[in-house]
């Protein structure tokens, strides 16, 4: 059991450990869906809300694992319950929201392969979080991820306007720029925990 | 094929540099800034990421015919995750303190796109044999990159590589290096330099078309 506070918790998976800029986690859409700004806020909410989900399913399957004793099976039955509830945000906003379903595109489907969500189910089960810290612990990082997205589009999108030698162009000027914006989290440290 | 014919050779090879996963298709980029923070995490996951991209090559190779279409990429997933387990217990049991460095990122090759994306884009269609050289050849291309990687920042950031020193110890090393963001600049350097070298690539090409016509 773990018993940090559930502030500390939020925080700390927000700001400090932010899961794109500190941990490397969920990096193929934060390249891929930061171009836009108005993409970028909704890939953020998806993301945040999948990880929610995910996170009280995890949090079920790993105590229905201890019981039988199988935690060989945690990553396989993870990655089919984060697979299967992609599918259902994708029906769900299909029938919801049509505008916003083909606004998102094909990074909908790829939120399975996003690695932030596998990475947080494994880590609020390797710290051995409880129901409401691991709720928190989800709410926190998919903050912090919906901000990450969102300053690098704001950046990105600025830098559409402004000449930019056409070697860096591309990856090579996000990557440059997400360093500078995970520098600016190190400032973080010492925050929450 | 429709297209040219290629030798088995060119299914290995173009892993290496044209079609190389990190640098020039910009795949499995979550593990190549995670752990590249020192040489030898960077060869461990290059390792294991390999074996994996094999393994699930060459299964699903195997099972293409048996696989309906609308269940592949689940069933993909499944074949993947099954030996992502037990590249996770086989490095436990070689190396414990491996195992703590890499941490979560060994689960997390199930969800690195490249061995998706292989599998979907090519293990999918061709046969068994194909299928190991293109896994071969991109988890070389992958351990490469991995490894350049790995070796800038740990000789910047801690001044030795593979854990022995190389600098003097007058050498103020470049903490930032091992942090996070060393991990963004030490890949934006490489992206710089590989593009710099397909620029040329493309430049010399039209001037021998140029010469030619």
């Amino acid at each position: 059991m773990n018993d940090a506070s559930h502030w500390s918790i939020f925080l700390n998976a927000a700001l400090v450990n932010n899961f794109v800029l500190a941990y490397f986690l969920g990096i193929c859409p934060f390249f891929g869906v930061s171009s836009k700004l108005e993409t970028a806020v909704r890939m953020g909410g998806a993301v945040s809300f999948v990880m929610l989900v995910a996170s009280v399913c995890a949090f079920a399957i790993n105590l229905l694992l201890d019981l039988v004793n199988a935690p060989y099976l945690r990553i396989i039955s993870y990655i089919m319950v984060i697979s299967s509830t992609v599918q259902l945000v994708e029906m769900l906003m299909k029938k919801l929201s049509p505008a916003t379903f083909r606004a998102m595109g094909i990074y909908l489907p790829l939120i399975t392969t996003n690695c932030a969500i596998l990475g947080l189910a494994l880590f609020q089960t390797n710290r051995g979080y409880g129901f409401t810290q691991a709720v928190m612990y989800s709410l926190g990082a998919g903050a912090g991820f919906a901000l990450a997205l969102v300053l690098m589009a704001g950046v990105r999108e600025t830098l559409e306007l402004n000449a930019v030698p056409d070697l860096v162009k591309g990856t090579a000027a996000a990557l440059v720029v997400a360093g500078i914006l995970s520098m600016g989290f190190m400032g973080f440290a010492g925050l929450g925990r | 094929m429709a297209t040219k014919k290629v030798t088995p050779t060119d299914e290995f090879v173009k892993g290496l540099w044209r079609d190389n996963p990190v640098f020039v298709q910009v795949l499995g980029m979550c593990p190549a800034l995670a752990v590249s923070n020192t040489a030898m995490n960077a060869l461990a996951m290059g390792l294991a990421t390999t074996f994996v991209l094999l393994m699930s090559g060459l299964s699903v190779s195997l099972l293409r015919n048996f696989i309906p279409r609308e269940a592949r990429i689940v069933s993909f997933i499944c074949i993947i995750a099954t030996f992502v387990t037990s590249v996770d217990y086989l490095i436990m049991a070689i190396s414990l303190e491996l195992h703590r460095a890499l941490g979560a990122f060994i689960a997390l090759i199930v969800v690195n796109c490249l061995i998706l994306g292989r599998a979907e884009a090519f293990a999918s269609k061709n046969n068994p044999g194909r299928a190991l050289l293109d896994g071969l050849g991109m988890g070389v291309g992958f351990t490469l990159a991995l490894l350049f990687i790995g070796v800038v920042r740990e000789i910047l950031g801690s001044g030795s590589i593979f854990g022995f020193a190389v600098l003097p110890d007058t050498f103020q090393t470049w903490t930032v290096m091992v942090l996070p963001s060393g991990g963004f600049f030490a890949m934006a350097l490489w992206l710089l330099i590989v593009n710099r070298l397909k620029q040329r690539e493309v430049e010399a090409a039209r001037q021998a078309q140029g010469v030619v016509s």
